[in-house]
C-alpha cells in the first residue's frame, strides 16, 4: 500500500510537467490548428531562463590578494558575489531563490519569443498541410536548441533548489503512519502544486474572462467570431504567447529536478505529443488528465516488481498506451467526436 | 512480369537511368574538384541516397509522413552485423537478411500505424521508433550491446567462413568473394545498390501501383469511394520503403561493421525527412540530391574550426575579423546542425518542393514559361509571404 502510494506521488511531478507542456501544445492546436514540434524547445528555453538568471545573480568580483599567496605562489583570489556585496543577506536569499525568481524573467521572455515565433513564422503555415507544419517547426526546434548549445555548451547545467526546500518531506507522519515510510522530496511537491496552480489559472482565464470566452468561441467556430467583428487572429496570437509562457515556466521550475541541457526539449516533446494524442487532440482537460495519468503510469512501470514481470516496460509504457489508444479510441480519452479522426 | 516488360521503359526514363548511373559511377572523378572524392564520404553518398529514395516511395507517393524510418535503418544494421558474427563476412547474406528482417519489421509497424493517417500516422511511427530505440538501449542489450554498440569480436563463430577459410589474426573485414568492402571497392558495391534501387523506384513510379499511390496522396476518400481498398497499397509502399532503409542500414554495417542504437533515434528519422524535402519530395532524383547535399555540407561545415575561419577572414581588419569569426563559428563545426535547421526552415517556407522545384522555377523563368501558365499560377499560389 505504502509502496503504491509512493509510486503515485512519484508520478505527480513528471505528470505535472507533461500536463503543462501538453496544455500549451493543445492550446496552440485548438486555436491555431498548428501542430507545433517546437513546443518542447520552448520548455527548454524556459529552463535556460533559470540558468541565465542564476548566472547573472552569481556573477563574481575577483580581487587579487597579493599578501596571501597560495601553495602555487600566485596571489589568492577573493571572490565576492556582486548581489551579496550590494544587498547583503537579501542578496544571498536572491541567489538561493534563483529558480522560482526566474519565473519573473521567463514570463516576459517567453511571451516575446512566443509572439515573435507566431508572427514571424508560424502564421504563414495556417493553411498549409499538417506535414509542412510539422516539418517547419521541427526545423525551428533544431535552430533553437543549437543556439542554446552554442551559448551554454552541451553539458547539463545543474540548478540547485532553494536550500530550505532541498530536503524531503515525511508525508507518512503527516498521514498518521510511522516515520520514514513515505518520504518525498519537497521540491517535487512544490512542482506538483505549482503545476496545479498554473493549470487552474489557465482554465480560469479561459472560463471566466471575456478574453477567454472569445478565444473559446473562436476555437469552436473561428469564422463566425470573425464575422461578428472580432479580430480573432490577434487573440490567437496571444494564446500562442500564453502557451509559450506556460511551457517556459514549466521548464524553469523543472530545472532542480533535471539539470537542463540543450536537447531537453526534444526529449520531452516526443512524450508530450503522445500525451496530447492520448488525451485527445484539441481537448484541454484531456491533455491535463493524460499528462498526470501517463506520468503516474510511468512511475508505476518503473517499480522493480513490475519490471521483473515485464522487463523494459518502464521504457515503453507511454508509447504502448498511445498505440493502444490510437487504435481503439483514436480521438483520445476526452477528444471531441470527429476531431482528426480518420 | 516478363523480361521484356521490365525493360520496356519510356525513352525518358531510360535516359534518366543512364545519366544517373554515369553520374553515380563517376562520383570519384567529378567530386575531385570539390574535395569530396574520398571513399568514406562517397559510401555515405550512396547509402543515404538509397535511404532517401526509399523514404520518398512512402512520403513522396502516398503523402504519409513517417517519423520512424530510422528504426528500420537500425534493424538493418543490427541484422547485418549479426549475420557477420554468426555466418559469414560476405556482405550478400548480410544484406539479404537485413532487407528481409527490416521488411518484416516494417510490415508489423505499418500494419498498425497505417490504420491512421495524417499527423496521427506520424506520431504512431514516432512512438514505434522511440520504443525500438529505448528497448535497444535497455532490455535488448544482449542483442544490441546497448550503449557500446554491436561489434565484431575475435571469438565470433562465423559458421560459413570457418568452413572455407582459415581463421586469421585480428578482426576480419567484410569481403565480397575476396574483395574487401572498404575504400573504393566498398563505394562501388554501395553504388550498384543505389543504381538498382533507383531503377526499381523508377519502375514503381511508372507502374499502375505508383499511380494508385499518387491517387491516395491526392484524395484518399475518393479512392475509397471508387472502390479501392487503399490500405494494402499503402502497406506495400511502407514495407518497400522500410526495406530500402534496411538495405541502407545493412550497407552501413558492410562498410563499417558496427551498429549502435543512436542510429534509431528520432532525430535520425528527422534527418531522412530533411534530405527528402531538401531535394524535392515526390521526384525521382530529388531525394538523392538532397542526401548528397546534406552529407557534403555536413562534411565541409563540420570540419571548419576557429583557426580555419581566422585564415579565411584573415584579410579583414582585426576587430571586424573577430566579430565575423565569432558569428560564423556559430554555423560551422559543432554548430553545423544550426545551419541545417535554418536551411530546413527556409526550404519548407519558401520552396516546399525542394531543389527540384527551384530548378523548375528557374527553367520556367528562362524559357518564359510559355504554355506553363497553369503550373506557374499554381506555384505562385502555394508560395507564401516572406517569413521576416
Amino acid at each position: 500500500m505504502d509502496a503504491i502510494f509512493l509510486q503515485f506521488l512519484n508520478g505527480l511531478d513528471k505528470g505535472g510537467a507533461y500536463a503543462l507542456i501538453a496544455l500549451g501544445l493543445t492550446l496552440v492546436f485548438g486555436t491555431l490548428g498548428v501542430v507545433n514540434f517546437a513546443h518542447g524547445a520552448l520548455f527548454m528555453l524556459g529552463a535556460f531562463c533559470a540558468v541565465t538568471l542564476r548566472k547573472i545573480l552569481t556573477m563574481q568580483k575577483v580581487v587579487l590578494d597579493e599578501e596571501n599567496l597560495t601553495a602555487w605562489g600566485t596571489p589568492t583570489e577573493i571572490r565576492t558575489t556582486y548581489v551579496e556585496t550590494w544587498f547583503g543577506d537579501f542578496g544571498t536569499q536572491l541567489v538561493n531563490y534563483s529558480v522560482p525568481l526566474a519565473i519573473l524573467l521567463a514570463i516576459p521572455v517567453m511571451l516575446v519569443v512566443g509572439v515573435v515565433m507566431e508572427r514571424g513564422l508560424i502564421k504563414h503555415f495556417y493553411r498549409r498541410p499538417h506535414a509542412e507544419q510539422i516539418l517547419v517547426t521541427f526545423g525551428l526546434a533544431i535552430v533553437l536548441q543549437e543556439i542554446i548549445k552554442h551559448y551554454f555548451g552541451a553539458n547539463p547545467i545543474p540548478q540547485p533548489m532553494p536550500s530550505n526546500l532541498a530536503g524531503a518531506a515525511d508525508i507518512g507522519v503527516m498521514m498518521g503512519m510511522d516515520p520514514n515510510i513515505i518520504v518525498y522530496p519537497w521540491w517535487r511537491l512544490v512542482y506538483f502544486a505549482f503545476s496545479v496552480i498554473v493549470i487552474g489559472a489557465v482554465f480560469a482565464f479561459l472560463q471566466f474572462t471575456t478574453f477567454g470566452m472569445v478565444v473559446r468561441a473562436g476555437m469552436a467556430d473561428r469564422e463566425t467570431v470573425g464575422l461578428i467583428g472580432i479580430d480573432i487572429d490577434k487573440r490567437f496570437t496571444a494564446m500562442f504567447g500564453l502557451a509559450a509562457v506556460v511551457a517556459g515556466v514549466a521548464g524553469v521550475m523543472y530545472t532542480p529536478l533535471l539539470p537542463p541541457d540543450y536537447h531537453l526539449g526534444m526529449d520531452f516533446l516526443v512524450l508530450t505529443f503522445v500525451v496530447v494524442v492520448v488525451g485527445g487532440m484539441g481537448s484541454l482537460p484531456g491533455a491535463v488528465l493524460a499528462g498526470f495519468m501517463l506520468g503516474i503510469l510511468q512511475s508505476f512501470a518503473s517499480m522493480t516488481e513490475i519490471k521483473a514481470i515485464i522487463p523494459g516496460i518502464d521504457q515503453i509504457i507511454i508509447y504502448l498506451v498511445a498505440v493502444i489508444i490510437l487504435l481503439v479510441r483514436p480521438r483520445g480519452l476526452l477528444g471531441r467526436k470527429g476531431v482528426m479522426e480518420s | 512480369m516478363n523480361f521484356q516488360g521490365i525493360f520496356s521503359m519510356s525513352r525518358k526514363d531510360l535516359t534518366t537511368l543512364v545519366i544517373f548511373s554515369i553520374v553515380v559511377l563517376a562520383l570519384p572523378i567529378w567530386l575531385q574538384p570539390f574535395g569530396a572524392a574520398y571513399p568514406d564520404l562517397m559510401q555515405k553518398f550512396a547509402i543515404f541516397g538509397i535511404l532517401a529514395i526509399g523514404f520518398n516511395i512512402l512520403f513522396g507517393l502516398t503523402g504519409y509522413l513517417s517519423f520512424g524510418h530510422a528504426a528500420f535503418l537500425g534493424v538493418g544494421s543490427y541484422t547485418a552485423v549479426w549475420t557477420f558474427k554468426l555466418f559469414s563476412m560476405n556482405p550478400i547474406p548480410a544484406l539479404i537478411f537485413a532487407v528481409i528482417l527490416s521488411g518484416l519489421f516494417a510490415l508489423l509497424i505499418g500494419y498498425v500505424s497505417l490504420r491512421r493517417s495524417g499527423i496521427y500516422f506520424s506520431i504512431l511511427t514516432l512512438a514505434f521508433a522511440q520504443m525500438s530505440y529505448n528497448l535497444a538501449y535497455s532490455v535488448l542489450t544482449p542483442i544490441t550491446n546497448g550503449e557500446t554498440g554491436l561489434q565484431l569480436e575475435a571469438g565470433d563463430p562465423r559458421v560459413l567462413d570457418s568452413m572455407f577459410v582459415a581463421e586469421e589474426a585480428g578482426l576480419p573485414v567484410s569481403n565480397f568473394f575476396g574483395i574487401e568492402m572498404s575504400g573504393i571497392p566498398g563505394f562501388y558495391f554501395c553504388a550498384i545498390f543505389l543504381i538498382l534501387g533507383f531503377f526499381i523506384t523508377q519502375r514503381i513510379f511508372a507502374s499502375p501501383f505508383g499511380m494508385m499511390l499518387r491517387g491516395i496522396k491526392s484524395n484518399q476518400t475518393r479512392m475509397n469511394y471508387t472502390g479501392f481498398n487503399t490500405r494494402p497499397y499503402t502497406l506495400t509502399a511502407f514495407v518497400i520503403s522500410g526495406m530500402y532503409a534496411g538495405l541502407a542500414g545493412g550497407l552501413m554495417a558492410v562498410t563499417d561493421p558496427l551498429a549502435g542504437a543512436e542510429r534509431m533515434q528520432w532525430t535520425a528519422s528527422g534527418e531522412i525527412v530533411l534530405m527528402t524535402i531538401l531535394g524535392g519530395v515526390g521526384t525521382l532524383v530529388g531525394p538523392v540530391i538532397g542526401a548528397w547535399l546534406i552529407k557534403y555540407f555536413e562534411n565541409i561545415f563540420s570540419s571548419f574550426n576557429e583557426s580555419v575561419l581566422h585564415n579565411l577572414f584573415g584579410f579583414l581588419p582585426d576587430g571586424v575579423e573577430g566579430f565575423v569569426v565569432e558569428l560564423t563559428s556559430m554555423f560551422v563545426g559543432e554548430g553545423w546542425h544550426l545551419t541545417l535547421g535554418l536551411v530546413f526552415v527556409l526550404v519548407v517556407t519558401f520552396l516546399p518542393g525542394g531543389m527540384m522545384e527551384g530548378y523548375r522555377r528557374i527553367t520556367t523563368l528562362f524559357t518564359g514559361g510559355g504554355g506553363d501558365g497553369d503550373k506557374k499560377a499554381k506555384a505562385d499560389d502555394t508560395q507564401t509571404q516572406p517569413a521576416e
